[in-house]
């Protein structure tokens, strides 16, 4: 194992690993670290035939992009020997874009005239009969950051009355304390993602402007604490745009590291958003190239053979198909980015601009011409301690 | 002489299990399922909507041909594979459950302790149990203790494709067992298959090595005549490995000519 894997294995906390290699000049140091390897030690590393942390520093280097179709094809076998032909779709329920928070990339930035809207229990639950006369069974509840709405209670509310129309049921809403994860469990939750935006904590600043948010120890020890509290599954990813794509995707490589070792029953899941156009009009500082998006599943793969890798519909539909079988297992289809998107009852501000705009069926259709079998459920609510 | 592999008084020909994961289409499911000879097929209860008659992949697995034998893959604990069994036998899946206990969702290694405690709850409450365990015999002689209709032990991690890595453990645990020993998880090739029945296992489960073949429905059948040739070879006897070579002429022969 290399010192960086020990080191995540010695740590108490993430922010003991990432801290001290992101902080005081710690950051242009790690670009430069992956600047630095040559194409040598990129055939050296994808001749080892098994991979670990690491070698993430070699695999997102830009000589490892030389070797980008040899890395591909590695990536696609240890996909299909672990997951097989088969791709779980997932839908995304926003049920507040209130928001306290000022993120210059955000749609739902508090400084944003767009239209506000909190759903109802009821609504969101009506709201949720479409998604899953649509087909779906798991699905990912949204919100902005607001002290009033989308709160712990009105969650586990609301979760309580889905856990009959869904097998799976995720949680995107802003960071909470352990003992308010173990009530959402109760409730039904089986998944948390929190995505950390940008893992420097310079860019970090710049971006969130004001707000709950700009406490970057707060954020980023979200997912332990989720742990910590049994839930099953987390997810992460940085925002692909905000700072060096690099260096970003090798910080989140260290995250799922250290939970995938701290946290030995929880599954990691690994998103891969770019930044896209949303109200405001911010322009991502340093854009995520299609190759690069390519190169960083790859390299996650090789990393975490076991891992659910996700691709959202913030990625067009020509994208989303040739990229599945790079090592995607697990993709958002049909996907509304505000509260009474499905239904159209009310109208409120987006999130992003969502560039797949495939129905369910039509995503579906895809991933079967692609040769692989969509998969509504894979999960079931059941398995908590609360099912029936 | 009838050579039918009998699993709580239920008689099979074949001998070989199909698990229904990670295939590309329901239809190469289907067919796959056809060219295994298979009579025992599994399905993850995470995977099925056990409500819904018209699920996709409960309605590939026609009752009258084979035996459902639904399973628990997702379970971390002895509570949650029971509340799973009870619900799919509720759901009338049958009594007929393959327990699989794996907290830790990366090597999906089985939690002995779990399973144990499962089994003896389930079995209890008339259920007939095929747990899943790591090659450890003692585990293996209680299980068969508390009433378990096999034991399953693994090869090689899921999904490995790494063949009978834990030969050693699995000899003991067939010389051992009194119930059917089913080898299940790791075996990536039909020659596995074929080494496993060649040591005495009394089946194989395969799901992972036939699904994510260039052609799904050849390797079935590839499988099913290894299993079958395994099969003939442990009972026709094989010739025994020798750790030492036998001398042609005997290192003592001079003693006698001398005399």
């Amino acid at each position: 194992m290399t010192e960086l894997g020990e080191k995540i294995k010695r740590a108490r906390t993430f922010a003991e690993v990432i801290g001290p290699l992101v902080e005081r000049g710690g950051w242009a140091r790690l670009q430069e670290a992956l600047q630095a390897v040559p194409v040598a030690e990129v055939d050296a590393c994808l001749a080892k035939g098994a991979w670990e942390v690491g070698d993430l520093r070699i695999l997102l280097s830009p000589a490892a992009d030389m070797r980008l179709e040899q890395i591909a094809r590695l990536a696609r076998s240890l996909t299909l020997q672990r997951f097989g032909r088969v791709v779980v779709l997932y839908v995304p329920l926003y049920v507040s874009n209130y928001c306290q928070n000022l993120c210059a990339y955000c749609g739902f930035n508090a400084r944003n005239d767009v239209p506000r809207l909190a759903l109802s229990v009821e609504e969101a639950e009506a709201e949720s009969r479409l998604l899953h006369e649509m087909g779906f069974r798991h699905v990912l509840l949204v919100s902005g950051q607001h002290q009033r709405y989308a709160t712990v209670d009105y969650l586990v509310e609301l979760v309580r009355r889905l856990r009959t129309l869904f097998a799976s049921i995720s949680v995107e809403v802003k960071p909470l304390r352990t003992e308010e994860y173990a009530q959402l469990i109760a409730a039904g939750v089986d998944g948390v993602t929190c995505y950390q935006e940008t893992y420097d904590p310079k860019t970090y600043a710049d971006v969130h402007l004001g707000g709950p948010k700009r406490d970057y120890d707060w954020r980023v020890g979200t997912l332990e604490r989720a742990a910590r509290a049994g839930i099953r599954k987390v997810g992460l990813s940085p925002l692909y745009g905000l700072s060096d794509w690099r260096v970003d995707a090798w910080c989140a490589g260290m995250h799922a590291a250290f939970l995938t070792v701290h946290y030995w029953k929880t599954q990691v899941s690994i998103s891969f958003p770019r930044l896209r156009g949303a109200a405001g009009g911010f322009t991502p500082p340093h854009p995520l190239p299609d190759r690069g998006l390519a190169q960083i599943i790859c390299a996650f793969r090789l990393v975490f053979p076991d891992a659910h890798l996700v691709l959202s519909t913030r990625e067009p539909a020509h994208l989303r198909d040739r990229l599945l079988p790079l090592g995607i297992t697990q993709m958002s289809a049909a996907s509304r980015t505000c509260p009474s998107g499905y239904s159209h009852t009310y109208e409120a501000g987006e999130q992003f601009d969502v560039m797949d705009t495939r129905s369910a069926a039509e995503v579906a259709a895809a991933i079967r011409a692609a040769g692989y079998d969509p998969v509504w459920k894979d999960w079931d609510v059941t398995y908590l301690a609360t099912g029936s | 002489m009838d050579d039918r592999l009998v699993i709580a008084g239920c008689a099979f020909t074949s001998r070989l299990l199909v698990g229904t994961g990670k295939f590309a289409s329901t239809a190469v499911l289907r067919a796959a399922l056809e060219a295994s000879g298979t009579e025992i097929v599994t399905v993850a209860l995470r995977r099925v909507d056990i409500h819904n008659p018209q699920d996709d992949l409960l309605s590939v697995i026609d009752r009258r041909r084979y035996t459902l034998l639904p399973n628990t893959s997702g379970a971390r604990t002895a509570e949650e594979a029971v509340r799973l069994a009870r619900l799919a036998r509720a759901a009338g899946c049958g009594a007929w459950v393959k327990l699989e206990v794996t907290p830790e969702p990366r090597y999906l290694l089985p939690d002995p302790v779990e399973t144990l405690r499962a089994a003896e709850i389930l079995v209890k409450e008339g259920f007939i149990v095929l747990p899943y365990i790591n090659a450890d015999p003692v585990l293996a002689k209680r299980l068969e203790e508390v009433g378990t209709a096999t034991v399953m032990p693994l090869g090689s991690p899921i999904g490995s494709n790494r063949g009978l890595r834990t030969r050693d453990a699995l000899q003991i645990i067939i010389e051992q067992a009194r119930v059917p020993v089913v080898v299940d998880a790791g075996l990536g090739a039909p020659s596995h298959a074929a080494e496993a029945m060649e040591l005495g296992a009394d089946a194989v489960l395969v799901n992972t090595a036939i699904a994510v073949a260039g052609d799904p429905v050849a390797m079935a059948a590839a499988f099913r005549k290894a299993v079958e040739a395994g099969r003939e070879a442990y009972r026709a006897g094989l010739g025994r490995e020798q750790f030492l070579a036998t001398a042609s002429s005997p290192l003592t022969g001079f003693l006698e000519a001398t005399q």
